[in-house]
């Protein structure tokens, strides 16, 4: 069975959030749904957890109970303590013999110390890391995680995608909002969105494959509308060049790039 | 500043309800006292001034008739005449009428008054039950709505839509918590009235708790409401105030109600406040029974009704 959103419409009054927007979600894949901000990345997650409504096209989800939300705002109870907070999702849930998994996530998490830590006492990447557990405790089907990995070390970064990793590699079908372009190159699927709407979707591979011209890696740019900064080097896309003649293109290219032909401006 | 129109409406609509409801509300001087005229009217009338007017006539009752008119509220005055000399009863918990009348009084011959159910006319025995009222209002309405928005605010509310809940669980499960501290504040205030104060507990525990649940859940109501129209703490916070406001000003906690203007007086009687206050000092001070006490009780209950159950539709509807 596979999930997703065929040509979805969101508007909030009189703005457009999701423009006619696909997504098709296989279990044991990771999706990662990347663009700039007020793109609709949050939206779209919202619409696929089912906390929103589309205005127009179609939705698959499962059930309620089989989906794992992270949103934005972690959902975490602040005033109850790391075991609470699992032990709550686990009674909510009617689950039975939770307790040697709900060790194993907090375990994966480096959360198993923490157990008797108030939520609201986390730091940012346990309190991230002890919503994904709790997100993952019932074994949801679909797993969607809003810019988790936001503003975190690259420690927590790197458990958090462990943990993904590992319920995607148990079946789970997992979407997840970034904001960091290496960790979508690491997903199986990506969507790119601006302004609402698909600019590419595909494998990472395919996406950067299909951008047009060659990018150069320079020390000043001579088409500063097309350029963007890395480090102390520019980078330039130059639609008309020989992939061949150009440096290696990552994903962070292939995203700017679209960004720049959809008319997104330089960085 | 012209974006944020809440915080407009605040800066001009409080002063404004504060001016206009202080104007015509803040008045202690009861200029037409209710008095109720027991027994044969003499030949020359009552001998009443024009301050006092006759809300209620007994020609066969007694003493004891008079005492119930003013512990069912009929009236603040009775006037109790005799072939001798006339007894008068003022009830104390009306403070402002019984000052009036007491003044007035002073001029009738051979008339013996005894003010009732508080005696010394002291402030804290009429103000203190009311006071009770004013802190379940104000501590209630802002833990409610204040709670329920930082939740919201936290994402709690869009993790239980995914989880097997149903919207009655989640709201059951934030409201009760709420109530049960609500519930605690009020036997604390009524025992630290009884024990620090001296306010007499005279009337039924079971009329008592009646009162008080009816309101809670009005309270409880107009948290979720306002929980439900704000967007963050602050706003919660403003909205809160502009409820509070006015239930203080008509509700009869401090200014007499029989001195306001009707406009004002029709505004409160749509304020569970108001009837929680006539509620608590009746069966606190008077020991009213449920007899005298139904209309504000129903009326209580009513509100309570609408209030609770439109938050409630508000909140599941959020939630589903």
């Amino acid at each position: 069975m596979s999930w997703g959103a065929e040509r979805v419409v969101v508007r909030f009054g009189a703005t457009t959030a999701l423009d006619g927007v696909s997504l098709a979600v296989t279990p044991g894949r990771v999706h990662a749904v990347v663009g700039g901000d007020g793109s609709g990345k949050s939206t779209l997650l919202r619409l696929l957890a089912g906390v929103l409504r589309e205005d127009g096209g179609t939705v698959r989800r499962p059930p309620p109970h089989r989906i794992g939300f992270v949103s934005a705002g972690g959902g975490v109870v602040p005033d109850l303590t790391v075991a609470e907070n699992v032990e709550f999702v686990a009674h909510a849930h009617r689950l039975s013999g939770w307790r040697d998994r709900a060790g194993d996530l907090l375990q994966r998490s480096g959360l198993a110390a923490f157990g008797d830590r108030l939520a609201g006492h986390l730091s940012g990447g346990q309190h991230r890391k002890l919503a994904g557990t709790m997100a993952l405790l019932p074994g949801p089907e679909l797993l969607i995680l809003d810019e988790v990995t936001t503003g975190l070390d690259p420690d927590s970064r790197l458990e958090i995608g462990r943990l993904v990793a590992g319920a995607a590699a148990s079946g789970t079908a997992v979407v997840t909002a970034t904001a960091y372009l290496d960790e979508a190159e690491r997903a199986e699927e990506v969507l790119l969105l601006h302004d609402g709407r698909v600019l590419a979707a595909g494998s990472p591979r395919s996406i950067i494959a299909a951008v047009p011209g060659c990018i150069d890696d320079l020390d000043a740019p001579d088409d500063p509308d097309r350029a963007w900064r890395r480090g102390r080097r520019w980078r330039q896309w130059r639609p008309a060049g020989d992939r061949r003649s150009g440096g290696a293109m990552t994903l962070e290219d292939a995203a700017i790039v679209s960004e720049l032909a959809a008319g997104g401006g330089a960085r | 500043m012209r974006r944020d129109r809440r915080t407009l409406a605040l800066m001009f609509g409080v002063p404004i309800i504060m001016l206009t409801m202080f104007g015509y509300a803040a008045r202690f001087d009861v200029k037409k006292i209710p008095t109720a005229v027991v027994g044969p009217v003499p030949a020359g009338g009552a001998g009443l001034g024009p301050g006092f007017d006759i809300v209620a006539r007994r020609p066969a009752g007694d003493v004891a008739t008079a005492r119930r008119l003013l512990r069912d509220s009929r009236a603040d005055v009775a006037l109790v005449t005799g072939p001798d000399r006339t007894d008068v009863l003022v009830d104390g918990v009306e403070l402002f009428s019984a000052q009036s009348a007491l003044r007035r009084l002073a001029t009738l011959p051979r008339a013996r008054v005894e003010v009732l159910y508080n005696p010394s006319l002291s402030t804290a025995v009429v103000m203190v039950p009311s006071i009770i009222g004013f802190i379940l209002l104000f501590v209630g309405l802002f833990i409610t709505s204040l709670g329920v928005v930082r939740e919201r605010e936290q994402g709690t509310f869009e993790q239980f839509a995914v989880m097997p809940l149903r919207p009655l669980d989640v709201i059951v499960g934030k409201i009760a918590p709420y109530f049960a501290v609500a519930a605690l504040n009020m036997v604390l205030a009524v025992v630290a009235g009884v024990v620090l104060f001296d306010v007499p507990f005279r009337g039924s525990v079971v009329l008592l708790a009646a009162f008080g649940l009816a309101f809670l859940f009005a309270v409880q109501g107009f948290g979720v409401l306002v929980s439900t129209a704000s967007r963050s703490q602050g706003e919660a916070v403003q909205l809160a105030i502009l409820i509070i406001l006015p239930q203080i000003m008509v509700s009869g906690m401090i200014f007499p109600i029989r001195a306001m203007p009707t406009v004002l007086r029709w505004i409160g009687a749509v304020m569970p406040l108001t009837y929680f206050n006539i509620g608590m000092r009746s069966v606190l001070l008077k020991a009213a029974p449920l007899a005298a006490l139904w209309f504000p009780l129903v009326m209580l209950v009513g509100l309570a009704a609408v209030v609770f159950v439109v938050s409630v539709l508000l909140f599941r509807r959020e939630l589903a």
